[in-house]
């Protein structure tokens, strides 16, 4: 840990490592956002000196309307959303001390899908209504199982357990509410729950940039440092004059509504809120949340599978949800035997 | 009901372990009578699978269906209403015995072919079988059923910790395979829409799609899977004491875990394979059970073999009940009774310190 004093007696306190992890991941994913506008979806391939002059303003007009208004949006989208999954992850990893205690195994993003799926199925909405159904369906989850797992207090394994539960009630209901829908709408509905970056624009980016721009400095500036405290334990924190409960509540509501406007902008794409903290953790080798190079890794990775998605098969596009399902399927099995040995899990 | 001592109606009714040693006083004869009484309830709901549906029958034009060619109601009844009963019967039968053979072995409560993504791995499975293979018949998929449901039990299993594991931390293992798995589900079928239209009726849990044929291949699995579990009952009770005082009481527990994988593996990978994943009723049954007859495994296991059926046809019924003309699918019924009946033991009940 390192110190910075500035002559006015503040002090910043920085663990070089996770600095470098977070810069670094922040490098790789810029790196990957020009790659991805300039060999990204659609025939016009463009040199990486063609890219950077569109984005610094001075590239000629064909190029400007690709990258501004086709590209670049989904890209954006694509790191904010990474972000916000990763984020939302960090912070249920860290609450319920547990790497598998990730929105996507405690139903959080089941309940923005049965959102979703609500607006697509019984009002045929567009995507702006599908945004809104999303956003209240992952915060009426959360509600749901603050409330079901309160009892002088909100814990660990009881909010997993609530969490597991209401899963397995969402997802009956929202294999009923596929069951309901045409075969076209169905498929559509698939789609968004698999979580795809396809022909996302300015108005999927916007209002997760925004959401983004209130919720982050909440969740960094206002609560990391008690975040890191209540990892000792509730009376460890406490003791420290930690209000436990209020920051719990705070960070839990702040982590389902990032993860909730990330769905609601390209679907709960699987496995990146479980996975990134986790990556970002075994980079910076540092205990407590790790919000920040979380944040970070986050980002990187959906740029990197979003490539990988419109890559991988020639001619076939594939949803990017396909990318990480896959990827973090294989990284879950991993983790469950290897922190069972280290008894983490 | 009579509270006289009947050995007879217990061994006749089900395929119970005769060997069981006679408590003293009334118990045995209560829960014998527990059993005859679940036996009954039991032909109450076959009868209403029969009679309940989209064209609403009298009991008296059910029977006639069920027995005479030549009436109107004989179609409706054969054709439809009689395969899915039996495959009710026998996935209920199934799923609530594997229910009670997993919290036995796991020493879990919380145990439950859906919830530890049992039922998913199978699901992935069929689902892989169905789209890459282009496998649409039940008796190819189900070998991949047993494959996918014998893959994920074992992995879960020892991901959970084995002999260590605490509730929570096998169902959080659990859960995070199920989600795998689902999310591999999904993904199959976005690639491929025309399976899709078929698959998504399968992945809720459904009886409403059964063939007389589909009834007929699952029935040998199931029975196998059942015998086994029954004859499982005795050793399972020696486990519960320990490993050490179950080798000491001639028990094998090593062979013991491997023939429960076993019957939940025939038991589960039918059921899922004739009728889709269904939560919870390996869940709840059982720990209603054990509320009637104690932890006695040579009671439990027949206990669940009936009362699951009655729970699993129930809630089909209710399905058909509710969303009149069209159906619930089975599958969704159970999550939503299941789920508060899950929630409420998480609360109330000491699974879980903190």
């Amino acid at each position: 840990m390192s110190v910075i004093r500035t002559a006015g007696g503040r002090s910043v306190a920085f663990r070089p490592r996770a600095l470098a992890v977070g810069l670094g991941c922040l490098v790789v994913a810029a790196v990957a956002s020009v790659f991805a506008i300039g060999s990204g979806s659609g025939d016009y391939p463009m040199t990486t000196g063609q890219v950077l002059d569109t984005l610094l303003g001075s590239g000629n007009p064909a190029d400007e309307f690709i990258v501004n208004d086709i590209r670049l949006p989904r890209v954006v989208t694509a790191l904010l959303v990474g972000a916000a999954l990763a984020l939302g992850g960090a912070v249920f990893q860290s609450v319920v001390r547990n790497p598998l205690g990730s929105p996507d195994v405690l139903g959080f993003t089941h309940g923005a899908a049965t959102g979703a799926l609500t607006v697509i199925v019984v009002f045929g909405g567009g995507s702006l209504a599908l945004a809104c159904g999303a956003v209240a369906g992952g915060l009426a989850t959360g509600l749901l199982i603050y409330g079901l797992a309160w009892r002088q207090g909100v814990h660990g394994y009881r909010l997993v357990l609530i969490g597991i539960g209401i899963t397995a009630i969402l997802t009956g209901v929202n294999g009923y509410l596929l069951t309901r829908a045409q075969i076209t709408e169905a498929a559509r509905a698939v789609l968004w729950m698999t979580g795809s970056l396809d022909g996302r624009g300015w108005d999927d980016a916007v209002p997760l940039l925004i959401a983004m721009a209130v919720l982050l400095p909440v969740v960094l500036l206002g609560c990391a440092r008690a975040m890191r405290m209540l990892e000792m334990g509730d009376d460890a924190a406490f003791a420290l004059g930690v209000p436990v409960e209020r920051i719990r509540l705070t960070v839990l509501a702040a982590a389902v509504l990032l993860v909730s406007f990330g769905a609601a902008a390209a679907g709960p794409v699987a496995f990146v809120a479980l996975t990134a903290p986790q990556v970002a953790r075994r980079m910076t080798k540092a205990p407590g949340p790790n919000l920040l190079p979380s944040l970070c890794t986050g980002a990187a990775l959906l740029v990197i599978a979003d490539l990988a998605a419109q890559r991988a098969f020639s001619g076939h596009q594939l949803p990017v949800g396909v990318i990480t399902g896959v990827l973090g399927g294989g990284y879950l099995v991993w983790l469950l035997a290897t922190e069972r040995k280290a008894g983490r899990i | 009901m009579s509270l006289t001592k009947s050995p007879q109606t217990e061994t006749g009714s089900t395929a119970a372990p005769p060997t069981a040693a006679r408590p003293p006083g009334g118990r045995y004869a209560l829960r014998a009578a527990g059993l005859l009484g679940a036996v009954l309830l039991l032909c109450v709901l076959l009868a209403l699978s029969l009679a309940v549906g989209a064209k609403p029958l009298s009991l008296n034009e059910a029977w006639r269906g069920l027995t005479d060619s030549a009436s109107p109601e004989y179609t409706v009844v054969h054709e439809m209403r009689l395969p899915r009963t039996l495959l009710g019967l026998m996935a209920g039968t199934a799923l609530g015995l594997a229910g009670g053979v997993m919290q036995a072995l796991t020493r879990n409560p919380l145990a439950d072919p859906g919830l530890l993504g049992i039922n998913a791995g199978a699901a992935a499975a069929v689902v892989s079988a169905i789209s890459f293979l282009g496998i649409t018949s039940f008796t190819g998929y189900v070998w991949f059923a047993f494959a996918g449901t014998g893959a994920v039990s074992v992995l879960v299993y020892v991901v959970g910790g084995g002999r260590g594991a605490t509730p929570a931390r096998l169902a959080l293992g659990g859960a995070a395979l199920n989600a795998a798995l689902f999310s591999y589900v999904n993904a199959v079928q976005l690639l491929d829409t025309a399976s899709l239209d078929k698959m998504r009726f399968w992945t809720v849990g459904s009886l409403a799609g059964a063939h007389a044929d589909t009834a007929q291949k699952v029935v040998w699995f199931i029975l196998l899977g059942v015998l086994l579990a029954l004859a499982l009952a005795r050793p399972l009770n020696a486990l519960a004491l320990g490993d050490d005082s179950a080798q000491a009481l001639g028990a094998h527990p090593a062979r013991t875990r491997a023939g429960g994988m076993l019957a939940v593996t025939l038991l589960c990978g039918a059921a899922t394979a004739a009728c889709g994943p269904i939560v919870f009723v390996g869940l709840m049954v059982p720990h209603m059970v054990r509320t009637l007859t104690g932890p006695d495994m040579r009671w439990v296991l027949p206990y669940c073999a009936v009362l699951a059926p009655v729970l699993l046809l129930g809630a089909d019924v209710l399905g058909r009940v509710l969303a009149r003309p069209s159906e619930l699918q089975v599958g969704i019924v159970t999550a939503v009774l299941g789920g508060p009946f899950f929630l409420y033991f998480v609360r109330h009940r000491k699974v879980v310190r903190a």
